[in-house]
């Protein structure tokens, strides 16, 4: 076989819905830096092991700067990796560190567990909601899309009434191959008016959410951030809070009731709450992209030098099932710990939200848990389908009775 | 056991603060780390290494 035949394109289909592709286990053991096509025809180069993952993404050397000319596009319509308006965030470096610095202490671990009775009530009206309906009911669509937006709309100050706008501008963003070039443009301009307008109407009478703070700084010489900034960083809040967890609901209670051992062994022990949301998020074979690097200077991977110009994609999922970095990889076990998984990412970038996200995560179970023991899938998990397309994998719904 | 952090590195997620809340707290205004308890007794050991294992910035340093 010619090098040319050998290149994989990317990403992966997986076979079933909750299960990694076998391709994964052979390019750990024998290719650990793969050569790749993306769906823009452009290469790539794939890392699917724990170790190599790990280090890139915390390796500042390893930039965010997909917009370089010579950066690989992963879809011929851009979408959020090449988006210009991702790099209005500071990419890296100490003005990287500053902007995260004055974000980050939202989502602090004290302020999450203040926000959880808040969030515990959101979740249990939804519930009821959806019981109301009858089953079977959709909990994608009844529950895991609308608690997040619920509660990071709150954070942002928007009201969650603008919730299903806000579903389709992420979309556009998140979404690498389903809308044309200028339908992703169009919606980011909307979004964008939207939150304009919204950034200058608390700027006239602030409030006490998140953009009303960080208005309230000041500017960059006060030490704040520009109105720009500001606005884009309402945005990427509201994308990156928004998809990422809710499909994270729907694969994780799916995952837990694909094996009826695994709701009973919670039923029974509901302390074993916060270890299985952290395997859900490792064992998660369906998250998505990956992330995705770009190389300004020649730089070496396992061995492998990687010449200038390069574009990496790190595969967290495939990592997260490395038999080197976890005892019985391919087991889902709810009581792993310590459990260092790389759903979140790692270093200086890694998810400024998780704090957020795992108690979302821990509130829905801990609410269906209590709510609905009886839950269970209407359908064979064989049935279940992911989301195509998606820098963020999911499933496209998931029917449950109780 | 002997606990130290390095703030410059901390990205703020919290993760140690929800694992051990008697050992590392964050700072209100800008969620970086702080330590309560530099020495943490026995008890807290488990919940101290899994922080250290788990922090996403490499953090926190454990001598033993
Ligand atoms: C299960 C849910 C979630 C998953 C799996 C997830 C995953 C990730 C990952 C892998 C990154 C790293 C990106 C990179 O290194 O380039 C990231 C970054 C980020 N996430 Fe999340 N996320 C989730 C939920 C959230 C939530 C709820 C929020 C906030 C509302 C959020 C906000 C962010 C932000 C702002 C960044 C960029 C941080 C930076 O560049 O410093 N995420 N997320
Ligand atoms: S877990 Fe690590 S990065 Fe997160 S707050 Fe603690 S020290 Fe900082």
């Amino acid at each position: 076989m010619s090098v040319e035949e050998q290149v994989l394109h990317y990403p992966i289909p997986n076979d079933a819905a909750l299960d990694p592709p076998a391709e994964w286990e052979r390019l750990r053991s024998t290719c650990p830096v793969a050569h790749v096509t993306l769906p823009s025809g452009d290469r790539a180069t794939l890392l699917t092991r724990y170790e190599d993952v790990k280090q890139v993404l915390a390796d500042p050397r390893f930039t965010r700067q997909l917009t370089a000319p010579d950066a690989a596009r992963l879809s011929a319509e851009g979408g959020l990796f090449n988006n210009e308006m991702s790099q209005i965030i500071p990419d890296g470096g100490e003005e990287h560190q500053r902007w995260r610095r004055l974000v980050v202490k939202w989502f602090t671990a004290r302020r999450m567990a203040a926000m959880r009775p808040a969030m515990t009530r959101i979740a249990e009206d939804l519930i009821d909601d959806m019981v109301k309906r009858g089953a079977p009911g959709d909990l994608r669509a009844d529950f895991g899309f609308p608690l997040p937006v619920y509660v990071i709309c709150d954070m942002l100050g928007v009201p969650a009434a603008d919730r299903d706008r806000f579903s389709y501008w992420s979309d556009t963003l998140l979404n690498l191959t389903r809308y044309k070039k200028a339908e992703t443009e169009a919606a980011q301009g909307e979004f964008f008016q939207y939150m304009s307008d919204h950034v200058t109407a608390r700027r006239r009478q602030l409030g006490d959410d998140l953009l009303s703070e960080l208005i309230a700084v000041g500017g960059p010489e006060d030490g704040g951030l520009t109105d720009l900034q500001i606005l884009v960083t309402g945005m990427a809040l509201l994308v990156a809070g928004h998809e990422t967890t809710a499909n994270m609901i729907g694969k994780m209670v799916s995952m837990l009731l694909a094996d009826r051992d695994r709701w009973e062994r919670l039923l029974a022990d509901p302390s074993l709450i916060r270890t299985t949301v952290e395997e859900s998020l490792r064992f998660d074979a369906n998250s998505g992209f990956g992330l995705p690097r770009y190389l300004p200077e020649e730089t070496e991977v396992s061995g492998t030098v990687l010449p200038r110009g390069t574009t990496v994609v790190c595969s967290m999922a495939a990592a997260n099932r490395d038999e080197s970095a976890f005892e019985a990889a391919d087991q889902m076990d709810l009581s792993r710990s310590p459990n260092p998984h790389l759903a979140f990412g790692a270093g200086a970038h890694s998810c400024l939200g998780q704090a957020l996200a795992r108690t979302e995560l821990q509130v829905v179970l801990e609410v269906l848990l209590r709510k609905l023991p009886t839950l269970e899938l209407a359908v064979p998990v064989e049935e279940l389908e992911p989301v195509e397309g998606l820098a963020v994998g999911g499933l496209r719904t998931v029917p449950v009775r109780w | 056991m002997k606990v130290t952090v390095d703030e410059d590195k901390c990205c703020g997620a919290g993760q140690c603060v929800l694992l051990a809340p008697e050992v590392f707290d964050q700072r209100d205004d800008d969620g970086i780390v702080t330590l309560l308890d530099p020495e943490p007794g026995a008890d807290r050991h488990a919940a101290v290494r899994e922080a250290a294992a788990v922090c996403p910035t490499s953090a926190i340093e454990l001598i033993e």
